[in-house]
């Protein structure tokens, strides 16, 4: 039964090829049922396999399978050969699991997408890179494998590729991902120049051999390529970004299984690791100094993040951390442990997330969250399962696990280890305190979809001011145009005046009977006119006097609604935000958003969420503290493991640890109760923009990479342009001797050259065509 | 019937049971070609196409039954003629061809790239010169790789310019005569030395033993000649190889030449052109100055390394897409160079395999390349974006070709830089550590080339590129078929290899007294902790 280890790639590969020649044929929903079915028979071939490899002694459970030689050269060779223990069949299990369930769970997702077979494709060969990597039996193949997964990860994040920062995200993804590949490359090399094979077996079986420099440079440099694939401090960057793939990708690729096949490859060289424990211990320092350091530096961050998923980006980094801390303290059970309860759950909390952007039209921010749980009411049980679980409540599966890693550290012994609890145990907290913030913005208190955020609010009173200023300027305008007229008719009057005046000296100066009567009546007009004019002015003085008052009544609107937008405060914790009186000009945008009703997602959505549930509230007897015989994970992996690793700590110190991680757990869940359910206290205050931002490293990562990076290309492209060319371009016109007629001069060579050589070459091929055919 | 046609073709040369002059015919079927060629007159553009071709496949057709018929464990030369024509007595010149595990797949591959190349595009004018040329030059190419007379040696060498040369001159783009001079002075210039060298050694050879040969393996097998002088007759050989490969820095002819050529000439320029130099390193280089090579290996290992690093910092910042692609190469021959002269069993093994994959990869992506210019008449990536939208077969093809280039294990790319690093790790782990970033490089400039072309929104006039057309997917599969293949299942090519450079290395250790292969197993320290662990003790020393 062994040999059905073969079908696990097999189904996929034959998945990924068909979808590639008749995947658009195939159409919606085939394909994705099509690839659905190809991972779930992968995982029916790993339950096989693991029924076989359980039907072998104890002793016997590490099977090789080959395939055939891949890439023989000199003294190196490395096969395309299986190898099957229980730490492999382990890893497919939950691989290959839920992987199906993400597949049918996809089928839902991807509706409608205009490249819905292709991403089954991809989710195809992906399972398949996965299984490789899982599966090869030395270094070189695993390679394969991780570069394969690279790949996927590459596509998936890209798949949207026509926004610009889903393209820059998968790029950044594989690029992040060759540095540490180079440190994974540079490993192997290290393995063949000092053991003379890659094989795992015999790593492991040589490792106490090795001397302490190489051991230490060996396991170093493997960590190098961990900290690329399972985002470790300094390399984690890219996982966040990464979300910019469709969710179930992220679930999938980002949460549950790529991401942990770097904990994975310090699992699988155990016997490396457990040597640097015992004789380079400041290597296994390192790795778990870095991954504690991971786990409370991405729990600061994921604190502050608005975006659902972000905080679960970042959580998963933090998680991984913790799977690095295991395996730094050497207890890769431990290790191994979580990243199974953690695929559980994690997965879950993705899909989660997954269905309620689905039911919020595609919207991340949790800001406008909130009142889920009754409108989503399967995704906002399951979900809160999967907190429950992330967060280290007993008995839900993260408790177990988690609890284990911290006793791990606890065990290393001496300060060292107290400081890797400690701050194990304060990333516990926050976790706590992340989690059910998210929780409780996006499914408790009011449904706040229809709010206006900060922004619209500022916009809408931005508008209200603006308007109220438009109408002051509008009575100016006016005001304006009554001084106006005022003054017309003031120059008026004046005209009519000097005309009655003239009219006046006329009566008096004139002297014949006919010319007096004319000048009377003109007089008589003139009177008229001015009498007119004044009547005027009186009107216009009026007009003047009311568009000076309606100026200063909207110059008071103005400043009324000014010092009202000024004194508007931040709505109270939990309070909903208005725009209040400029509630008219809110943006469009609002008014659309308070009219969408989220809904629950179809069957092919809810069903991995149940199951994903339930593994996630059971996932922990698989490995229970109390006697060794409940110690399934321990008992089945041990074949696999160099050596057997026994936890040394009185019953009494364990429970002791125990209730000291749950009351750390609680205090996180309780303090983000009081905050964000109770609106105890300002959110504003913790969600610091430093946080937020991630502490500005990726941006000066970014910024240094664009600047100084970018000018140092350019500088040699410079270089290559002017000096390099020019200088060999110079040393040739030197050794011919000219300057300015270099470029003629070896134009009439190069033509007088070519013509000799090409007569003398055929001259010679003719010669010898007669003389071989005489 | 068939054993006529067994006669008629295999009947009278010597070598592996083989008596037709196969190799021989692999010269002059593409020479005949071009004289046919030449002989149709102008207007016969359909013809000259077809003779071409004709010639081309059936150079192709026979390079593969070479290959099918050559005994993989045999690491000495076959298909030799025991008895070769001389040619001029008394400067004992002859007509001596011969392929071993390191010329086989460069013969192959030329044969395999000269048809797709006729077929992958038609010249935009006078049909006639150009098809007659390029068959000329696959005849050319294929005598440098065959032949084990120095002197056949350097008149293929010096003859194979002139086709190129008037290629990239008359069918070129832009700046083409300043890139054909430049690319002819560069390379004619770097030989030019060498000629001197050749005769050198030829003197030498005959002071020690009386006989004029210039015969490689007489030669080689004779060292007739001080390590002062064998030293520098060397240099001036790694000076006319590295401008062909080109090592830094005399690589600058190389992106002018590929960016103004014309695709199918830049498809064989990269292909089987560069090989030229790093086969000469093998055959010229490490056969015939052993004791020079070894010498000069550590320089020629960081040269090797600068190219690596230099090619991918100044692909990078390329603002023409072809550009790119050519700086790409400068890279990837900096790691054949680098393998060469790490000289292990694994890195020599790699460097022969990474010149076939480099010539499948590359001249994959200056067909797709070429491709997209004629149908959008633009290089430049500013002015390109979104094409995956409009043409997602295209964008697919060039996604595998793009990760063969970038050496994502599993396809082909990837063996070759592997199995050289390694090597190079066992002669020098620092060089080799240095040189492994090279490969961070490639995902740098390669995939961001991508996005700005592929992905994104479409942008500029180009918003809907026509979609691969069945000639060009009939040009692109045999070619992406080997890619997948040779990185999947690379043994058949490695294993027929490695038997000739074992023979190589065997030669070398040979004839330098101070040297010996550096191998595995040299890390494991004396003072190893096996006692505290109270298991077997140090089996795993030697």
């Amino acid at each position: 039964m062994i040999n059905f280890v073969y079908l696990i790639p097999l189904f996929p590969l034959l998945g990924c090829v068909t979808l590639m020649l008749v995947g658009k044929k195939m159409g919606e929903p085939s394909a994705g049922y099509f690839a659905t079915a190809a991972s779930g028979l992968s995982f029916i071939a790993t339950v096989v396999t693991f029924f076989g490899l359980r039907a072998l002694d104890v002793e016997e459970r590490q099977v090789t399978k080959t395939l055939f030689e891949w890439v023989p050269a000199g003294n190196f060779s490395a096969n395309a050969g299986f190898l099957v223990d229980p730490l492999s069949v382990a890893m497919l299990l939950f691989i290959t699991g839920i992987g199906t369930l993400i597949h049918l769970y996809s089928v839902g997702y991807m509706h409608g997408d205009e490249n819905f077979s292709k991403f089954f494709l991809y989710l195809n060969m992906f399972i398949f890179a996965m299984s490789i990597l899982v599966l090869g039996d030395n270094l070189l193949l695993t390679f394969l494998g991780w570069e394969g997964v690279g790949a996927c990860s590459y596509f998936l994040v890209s798949f949207w590729f026509s926004e610009e920062k889903n393209a820059m995200a998968g790029k950044k993804a594989f690029i992040t991902n060759r540095v540490g590949d180079w440190g994974f490359m540079v490993a192997t090399f290290l393995a063949f120049a000092s053991i003379g094979s890659i094989d795992y077996l015999t790593i492991n079986g040589t490792a106490a051999q090795l001397s302490t420099p190489v051991l230490a440079a060996m396991v170093l440099l493997l960590f190098v390529g961990v900290m690329g694939k399972s985002a470790q401090f300094p390399l984690y960057l890219w996982l966040p970004d990464a979300m910019a793939g469709p969710t179930p990708v992220s679930a999938l690729i980002h949460a549950a299984t790529m991401v942990t096949s770097g904990v994975y490859l310090l699992t699988r060289v155990n016997g490396l690791v457990y040597e640097a424990l015992l004789h380079a211990q400041w290597v296994t320092n390192i790795i778990a100094w870095v991954g504690v350091g991971t786990a409370f530096f991405a729990a600061t961050i994921a604190i502050a993040q608005t975006d659902i998923k972000k905080v679960l980006a970042y959580s998963t980094v933090s998680q991984l951390g913790y799977m690095v801390l295991a395996v730094g303290s050497g207890v890769f059970v431990a290790a191994i442990f979580h990243m199974i309860t953690h695929a559980f759950f994690k997965a879950l909390l993705f899909l989660g997330s997954g269905s309620v952007i689905h039911g919020m039209d595609n919207d991340q921010d949790m800001r406008r969250y909130g009142g889920l749980r009754k409108l989503l009411p399967i995704t906002s049980a399951t979900f809160i399962i999967g907190w429950l679980a992330i967060a280290g409540v007993p008995p839900f599966a993260g408790f177990w696990s988690k609890d284990e890693i911290l006793l791990s550290a606890w065990e290393l012994g001496g300060i060292n280890g107290k400081l890797l609890w400690f701050f194990g145990l304060i990333t516990a907290l926050m976790t706590g305190f992340y989690m059910s913030r998210q929780v409780f913005l996006t499914f408790y208190g009011d449904y706040r979809f229809g709010d206006p955020d900060k922004d619209e609010v500022d916009q809408a009173w931005d508008g209200y001011i603006a308007h109220a200023e438009a109408e002051k300027d509008e009575a100016i305008t006016a005001r304006e145009a009554a001084a106006t007229k005022l003054e017309e008719a003031n120059v008026a009057v004046e005209s009519r005046n000097v005309a009655f005046a003239k009219a006046q000296m006329e009566v008096t100066q004139t002297t014949s009977e006919d010319d007096l009567a004319k000048a009377q009546k003109a007089l008589d007009t003139a009177s008229g006119a001015l009498e007119k004019a004044e009547a005027g002015v009186v009107s216009a003085q009026d007009e003047l006097t009311a568009a000076s008052a309606l100026v200063d009544v909207k110059d008071q609107a103005v400043s009324s609604v000014k010092s009202e937008a000024a004194r508007r405060v931040e709505p109270e914790p939990g309070e909903q935000r208005t725009a209040g009186a400029a509630s008219d000009f809110l943006p469009d945008a609002v008014a659309k958003r308070a009219e969408h009703h989220p809904h629950e997602s179809g069957w092919q959505m809810a069903t991995p969420l149940v199951i994903l549930a339930f593994l996630s509230i059971v996932g922990g007897v698989i490995q229970l503290p109390f006697t060794s015989e409940v110690h399934f994970l321990e008992n089945w992996l041990e074949p696999a493991l160099t050596f057997e690793h026994k936890f040394a700590s009185s019953a009494g110190t364990k429970v002791a640890l125990a209730v000291v991680a749950i009351i750390a757990g609680a205090v996180g869940i309780m303090a983000a109760v009081s905050v964000y359910l109770r609106n105890q206290g300002d959110p504003a205050k913790i969600e610091k923009q430093i946080l937020f931002d991630g502490w500005g490293y990726d941006r000066a990562v970014t910024a240094f990479m664009g600047g100084p990076g970018a000018k140092m290309f350019d500088a040699i492209t410079w270089l290559d342009a002017n000096i390099v060319d020019g200088m060999v371009n110079g040393t040739g016109s030197l050794v011919r001797g000219t300057g300015s007629t270099v470029r003629r001069f070896q134009n009439g060579l190069v033509r007088s050259y070519a013509m000799s050589i090409t007569l003398g070459s055929i001259g010679l091929l003719v010669w010898f065509v007669v003389r071989i055919a005489a | 019937m068939i054993n006529l046609a067994n006669n008629l073709l295999f009947a009278a040369e010597g070598g592996t049971e083989v008596s037709f002059p196969v190799l021989t015919s692999l010269i002059v079927i593409p020479f005949l070609g071009a004289i046919g060629v030449a002989l149709v007159p102008k207007g016969r553009v359909e013809v000259h196409r077809l003779v071409a071709l004709m010639a081309s496949v059936v150079t192709g057709a026979m390079s593969v039954w070479v290959l099918l018929n050559f005994d993989r464990n045999d690491g000495g030369f076959q298909f030799r003629n025991p008895d070769p024509n001389v040619w001029i007595e008394s400067l004992g010149i002859r007509w001596d061809l011969a392929v071993d595990g390191i010329s086989l797949f460069l013969v192959v591959l030329t044969g395999f790239l000269f048809p797709l190349a006729i077929v992958g595009v038609k010249p935009e004018h006078s049909p006639k010169n150009y098809y007659a040329w390029i068959i000329l030059l696959e005849a050319g190419v294929m005598g440098v790789f065959m032949t084990l007379d120095l002197f056949f040696f350097f008149v293929f060498f010096e003859v194979v310019l002139v086709p190129m040369y008037f290629l990239i001159g008359s069918w070129g783009h832009g700046n083409r005569i300043y890139a054909a001079t430049k690319f002819f002075i560069f390379t004619m210039f770097g030989s030019a030395l060498m000629l001197v060298g050749i005769l050198a050694i030829v003197f030498l050879h005959e002071d020690a033993t009386g006989i004029v040969t210039f015969d490689v393996v007489a030669l080689a097998e004779g060292q007739n000649w001080g390590d002062t002088v064998g030293r520098w007759v060397f240099l001036s050989f790694v000076l006319a190889f590295s401008v062909k490969v080109p090592v830094f820095p005399v690589h600058t002819w190389l992106p002018d030449a590929h960016t103004e050529a014309p695709t199918a000439g830049s498809v064989i320029l990269a292909g089987v052109m560069l090989k030229l130099g790093t086969y000469g390193f093998f055959r010229y280089g490490l056969y015939l100055f052993p004791e020079a090579a070894t010498w000069f290996a550590p320089v020629l290992m960081i040269l090797g390394t600068i190219g690596i690093l230099y090619g991918a910092a100044a692909a990078t910042m390329q603002k023409d897409l072809k550009r790119l692609v050519a700086y790409s190469s400068v890279a990837h021959l900096g790691f054949i160079v680098l393998g060469t002269f790490a000289i292990t069993t694994e890195s020599l093994t790699g460097s022969v395999s990474q010149m076939v994959n480099h010539g499948l990869s590359t001249g994959a992506l200056f067909f797709l390349v070429g491709w997209m210019y004629e149908r959008t008449k633009t290089r430049q990536i500013s002015e390109l974006g979104g094409i995956q939208k409009s043409a997602p077969l295209f964008a697919g093809f060039f996604t595998l070709v793009m990760l063969s280039s970038v050496g994502l294990p599993g396809l082909n790319g990837f063996v070759g830089e592997f199995l050289i690093l390694l090597g190079a790790f066992v002669a020098n782990p620092w060089i080799a550590s240095v040189a492994a970033t090279g490969v961070i490089f490639a995902a740098v400039y390669l995939l961001w080339a991508y996005q700005r072309v592929f992905h994104g929104k479409p942008r500029g006039e180009h918003t809907d590129m026509e979609e691969l057309r069945p000639s060009e997917l009939m040009v692109l599969m045999p070619m992406v078929v080997l890619i997948v293949f040779l990185g999947v299942y690379p043994k058949p090519m490695l294993e027929r290899i490695e038997p000739s450079i074992e023979v190589l290395v065997a030669h070398i250790d040979e004839n330098v007294d101070d040297w010996t292969e550096p191998t595995a197993d040299v890390l494991i320290a004396e003072d190893s902790h096996d006692d505290e662990e109270g298991e077997e003790g140090g089996e795993g020393e030697e």
